[in-house]
Order: structure tokens, then C-alpha cells, then sequence
């Protein structure tokens, strides 16, 4: 059961990013890689959030296995992350490559801790 | 090479790693049915690998996680190994980048998880060891990136694959 849970929610979250990466790259033709930023972030979010319902007692270990392994873990991605920093620092744009690795770990883990936030204000 | 493998796939991109993004509009979403079941079916199953290493190596709580740091270096390298051999041998078959990179590895993979445990680690009062942990995942990741990318391009290049026209 708790692994059939995990499928599910990595079933869903995968094609969540890759639908979610094509439409954000289709809106600009800039080569920063803003389609996994915005997936990373969102996912930071919604897993800072669960994570603060978990300890609340709001979100049972099901919904944590779901929602937490399954979708957010799948919806967020560090090997795409990389690739493309890699991308970027090949193509000799630097200035990208730096500035994606800082802006994701920054705004990741503001969303973590904006999310954990949100879960105490509703259920603290 | 893996010329034949693209022919009937006209409106895929010939090198998908530079590729510009597909104009908008409806014309973005045609034809997408296949590859998103792929993603799904991969995602699901990198997703099930990284909850089984989680099993086999749980991490005790305000403890450094080995075992998500692991994870993200393994496949960053697996990823560098895979989009080497699918850009540059394989040749451009629409299921393969969209199965084994988007899915199983961006599903194996994850970053909501390295937010959160930096946060973990800091509300147990161990801010040193959650910003030795933020570091030592990047650096390990670009890391395995680059050294699977490398070592790819290399054996490739000794066994007779340039990385010339095709």
C-alpha cells in the first residue's frame, strides 16, 4: 500500500514538471532553464507546507507517502537541475550558470520555510 | 548513426539539449499524449527507487541525509552518462529522453526533499551541518554531472563516435 502510493504521486508529479516546463518555456525564449526553477520552487512549497501539517498532526503518513515521496519528490528534480547549470556553464553563459544555482537553492528553501510557515499559521 | 531513428519524427528538435523551446500556442501541446504517459510510467518508477533507498537507509531525524544526497548524485551523473548517449548515439527517439531522463531520473531525483531537510537540520539547532549539507549536495551534484557528461563523451569519442555532424 505504501508503495503503491509513491507510484501514484510520482505518476503524477513527473508529467506535472514536464507539462509545467513546457509551458513556462514556451513563454520565453530567454536561456535561463525557468521551467525547472518554477517546478523546484513550487515543490519546496507544497513539501515545506505538508511537512508542517505532518508535525501539526494535520497530514497523516499516507498522505505524507502521496503527496510528499510521490508528488513533490517527482515534481522536483536535482538531475535536470544540474544538467542545465552544466548546459549553461558550457555554453559559456556563467553569469546563468551561477544565477541558477543561486536562485534555486535560495528560493527553495524560502518556499520550504514559507510553506512551513503557512502549515503553523493554519494549524499551529 | 541513429539517423533512422528520428526520420518520422519531423518536429522534434534534431539536438533537444540546445533546442529553443516550441513556439506557443495550441501547436505546444500537440501530439503529447506518448510522451507524457512516458514521463508518468519513468517518473513513477525513479520515484519508487528513491522511497526504497529512503527504506534501506533510513535517515534518523537532525541527522546528515546521506541517503537524499546519494540519491541526487547518482543520478546527476546517470543523467550526464544518458543525455550524452541519447543526443549524441542513440539519436533523437521521442520516448527515450522524455522516459529514463524526465521521468525515472527527474523522478528519482528531488529537490523539495534538500529544502526541506536544510530546514530540518536548522530547526535542530544544526545550522553548521544543514549549510555543510546545501554545499556538499551541490558540489556533488555538478560534480557527478559533469564528470558523467565527460567520461561519456570520452569513451564515445575512443570507441569511434565523434562528436562531429551527423
Amino acid at each position: 500500500m505504501n508503495w503503491l502510493l509513491v507510484v501514484v504521486g510520482g505518476m503524477a508529479g513527473a508529467p506535472l514538471r514536464y507539462l509545467t516546463d513546457r509551458a513556462v518555456q514556451s513563454r520565453h525564449d530567454a536561456m535561463f532553464p525557468w521551467g525547472t526553477f518554477t517546478v523546484n520552487v513550487m515543490g519546496s512549497l507544497v513539501l515545506g507546507l505538508l511537512t508542517g501539517a505532518a508535525a501539526a498532526g494535520a497530514a497523516s503518513s499516507q498522505l505524507q507517502l502521496l503527496l510528499g515521496t510521490g508528488l513533490c519528490g517527482a515534481l522536483t528534480t536535482y538531475s535536470t537541475f544540474s544538467y542545465e547549470t552544466l548546459r549553461l556553464a558550457e555554453d559559456g553563459a556563467w553569469l546563468f550558470a551561477a544565477a541558477n544555482v543561486a536562485g534555486s537553492v535560495v528560493a527553495g528553501v524560502g518556499a520550504a520555510f514559507a510553506g512551513a510557515g503557512l502549515a503553523e499559521a493554519i494549524w499551529g | 548513426m541513429g539517423s533512422s531513428w528520428s526520420q518520422g519524427v519531423t518536429d522534434e528538435p534534431l539536438d533537444p539539449g540546445t533546442a529553443t523551446p516550441a513556439p506557443a500556442g495550441p501547436g505546444v501541446w500537440r501530439g503529447q499524449g506518448a510522451v507524457v504517459g512516458a514521463v508518468a510510467v519513468g517518473g513513477g518508477i525513479g520515484a519508487t527507487a528513491r522511497y526504497g533507498a529512503s527504506l534501506l537507509w533510513p535517515t534518523p531525524a537532525a541527522a546528515f541525509p546521506w541517503t537524499t544526497l546519494l540519491v541526487n548524485t547518482v543520478g546527476c551523473a546517470l543523467i550526464g552518462l544518458l543525455l550524452v548517449l541519447v543526443d549524441e548515439v542513440w539519436g533523437a527517439h521521442r520516448l527515450l529522453r522524455p522516459f529514463f531522463g524526465t521521468g525515472v531520473l527527474g523522478g528519482f531525483t528531488t529537490f523539495s526533499t534538500y529544502a526541506v531537510d536544510f530546514k530540518r537540520l536548522l530547526d535542530a539547532g544544526r545550522a553548521a551541518t544543514g549549510l555543510l549539507y546545501l554545499a556538499g549536495t551541490l558540489l556533488a551534484a555538478m560534480a557527478a554531472v559533469w564528470a558523467g557528461v565527460v567520461a561519456t563523451r570520452r569513451a564515445l569519442a575512443f570507441g569511434g563516435y565523434g562528436r562531429g555532424p551527423r
